[in-house]
């Protein structure tokens, strides 16, 4: 009986635990709490990915109202591993969290914090896992306004001045999200992203469609931070709280690179985007810009944090990169630059929390000397950076090494060597890391060795392996990719 | 206000009538305007009257902070479990057509509990911001942190 209902329990499961942890008032109760859906939700989203993998799409009608008319949830081999990465990233977090919130966030706060990661959570994967327009508009918000508080659990006064700045642009992504949606809507007269694929082809107007995916390509490329619409993301991350950066910066972009996918390749088509209009042409050139520009500010950031932040809208140029060749090589690259960078810069997050941790904040001048203070901590990370670099043997060289492919097959050589060329700033910004860390004294006074507690490295250390082991054994990704790229391509009914 | 005779009475003459109509108005939603949203912020509305007529604290001490944080979570505890019910009773999620032998009953009944959360929630919400916002400056806002 459980097994039909998955769609909608991985939203509905920690949707209901957040009420829950608010009632109960307990910051402990609410961190047994989280813990247990972050791991049934994981559960939830594997069984899903497998199901998806071997017997193609799973509807489910909320409500049983069969769609168009109803609300359907429709997972398939694409939003199934969406899911399984936010969750993933989720069980890795909220471990570390215990102790990394209890430095950061007062204690009375404590159980509001994981009250609105669950919802944060249910909202990610409610917008993963809908096959509504509007429902993912809904859930987008709530996954929004959850974040921007979050954010502004920060500890410093600076904290809710990004997270308003977060609120305001966030907001305009979401509106034009739903003003493109209107569009369609009254073009197509359906909601539901699989029936409006069909009714698509009816329309004989095209200009509310053009308008309608510029309005949908603006608001989403707001959330997930396409160059130059990436103001709000550098502050965000840098004033969250440690555990709150690890996991916004690992999932949220990541769910709505995966909005603009569906949106492109399965609900307008390869064509009506890429031949009809320019679509390709500007995503390429704002992801080249982004590769280059972000990357280049990362490298004079005085904060770890800050330079991590930029690098994130620098990599998601890597990957609105691969959704602008509009090819399924491009796709399936881009979505396999989705799980790796996510779990690379999932894993950065949690090392740079670990040492605000320990040394009270992460400015580059105290990190210094750090490869003898905490050397396991300074070792992961330059693990992590190699990633970043696409150093083979680590995920972000799989999937770089497949856009590169992809654009080579598409025969576009200077996209190739854009990625190429881009990839040396990433050295630059990592060495500034290396340099800090191993090539200088520690600040007088410091400690000789002084880890973080287990409970924050152990979780940290975790996700840098994984990153490591999508790295060596770089199939399994790749191929789930793949087929994600696939279900995409032929989504309509 | 406290003082002013006029106000402490029209208010106590009228918050009762106000709270019944937030019932007429739940109630009456499914046959006309009105709803759990609008219930909600009408009853709201007669605390917030009562708050503003007699101040602050004895708006507390009628609906404690405590009371109006659970209410927050409550609502939406209500109308997820509906949600929930019509697992339990074998459909899908949010199915209303489950709940009653009947399905148009069934559907009359889970549009009720929802609307009966969506009220709970909307209340609590709007008296939350009430009280964070009459309350700053007066001690009774929480520590910021450092």
């Amino acid at each position: 009986m459980l097994a039909q209902h998955l769609p909608v329990l991985v939203a509905v499961v920690p949707l209901v635990a957040a009420p829950l942890i608010v009632v109960a008032r307990s910051g402990f109760l609410g961190w047994v709490t989280a813990l247990l859906v972050a791991a049934a939700t994981t559960a939830m989203s594997a069984a899903l990915l497998a199901q998806a993998t071997a017997s193609g799409t799973i509807s489910y009608a909320i409500g049983s109202w069969p769609p168009p008319w109803g609300i359907e949830y429709r997972v398939d081999a694409a939003n199934a591993l969406v899911a399984l990465l936010v969750s993933a990233v989720a069980l890795v977090v909220v471990p570390y969290a215990r102790r990394s919130v209890s430095a950061e966030v007062g204690q009375d706060r404590q159980y509001l914090f994981y009250a609105l990661l669950m919802l944060c959570l249910a909202g990610l994967l409610g917008m993963a896992l809908t096959g509504d327009a509007f429902n993912l508009f809904v859930f987008l918000e709530i996954s929004s306004l959850s974040t921007y508080v979050l954010i502004a659990l920060g500890r410093h006064r600076r904290a809710l001045l990004a997270a308003y700045q977060y609120l305001v642009l966030g907001t305009t992504g979401a509106t034009f999200y739903v003003i493109g949606v209107g569009l369609l809507y009254l073009a197509t007269g359906t909601l539901n992203f699989a029936d409006m694929a069909v009714r698509l082809a009816d329309v004989r107007d095209a200009r509310p469609l053009a308008a309608g995916l510029a309005f949908i390509t603006a608001g989403i490329g707001l959330k997930l931070a396409l160059f130059p619409l990436h103001a709000w993301l550098p502050n965000a991350y840098a004033c969250a709280p440690s555990a709150v950066s690890a996991f916004v910066a690992a999932t949220a972009t990541k769910v709505s690179i995966y909005v603009l996918m569906r949106v492109y390749f399965s609900v307008f088509g390869v064509d009506a985007v890429f031949r009809d209009l320019p679509t390709g042409a500007i995503l390429a050139v704002l992801s080249v810009a982004a590769m280059f520009a972000a990357s280049a500010a990362a490298i004079v950031q005085p904060d770890l944090k800050r330079l991590l932040a930029f690098s994130s809208v620098g990599q998601v140029g890597y990957i609105t990169l691969g959704i602008s060749l509009g090819s399924a090589p491009g796709l399936a690259a881009a979505m396999a630059h989705v799980v790796n960078h996510g779990i690379t810069k999932g894993a950065l997050f949690l090392l740079a929390g670990a040492m605000a941790l320990r040394l009270g904040g992460t400015g580059m001048d105290r990190v210094a000397g750090l490869a003898r203070t905490m050397p396991v901590t300074a070792f992961a990370f330059v693990v992590g950076g190699l990633s970043l670099i696409g150093v083979p043997g680590t995920a972000g060289f799989a999937s770089k090494w497949a856009l590169v492919s992809a654009a080579i097959e598409a025969g576009r050589w200077w996209i190739a060597g854009a990625v190429l060329l881009s990839s040396l700033l990433a050295v630059a910004y990592v060495w500034r890391f290396v340099e800090c860390a191993y090539f200088r004294e520690p600040p007088a006074g410091a400690p000789d060795r002084d880890e973080a507690p287990a409970d924050m490295t152990g979780p940290a250390l975790a996700l840098t392996a994984a990153v490591v082991a999508a790295g060596l054994f770089a199939s399994p990704v790749l191929e789930a990719s793949t087929r994600a790229a696939a279900a995409l391509m032929g989504f309509a009914r | 206000m406290k003082s002013d005779i006029i106000l402490r009475v029209v208010a106590k003459i009228l918050i009762p009538f106000a709270l019944m109509f937030a019932l007429y108005v739940q109630f009456h939603g499914d046959f006309g305007p009105g709803g759990g949203f609008q219930a909600g912020v009408i009853v709201a509305a007669a605390v917030v009257f009562y708050g503003v007529i007699f101040g602050l604290a004895a708006a507390r001490r009628a609906v404690p902070e405590p009371l109006v944080e659970s209410m927050v979570a409550a609502g939406v505890l209500v109308y997820a479990g509906v949600g929930v019910a019509g697992l339990l009773l074998g459909g899908n999620y949010l199915d209303y057509f489950v709940l009653d032998h009947d399905p148009v009953h069934g559907q009359h009944r889970g549009i009720f509990w929802v609307e009966v959360g969506v009220a709970i929630t909307v209340s609590g919400v709007m008296l939350k911001i009430f009280y964070l916002f009459a309350g700053r400056g007066r001690g009774f806002e929480e520590d910021d942190g450092p």
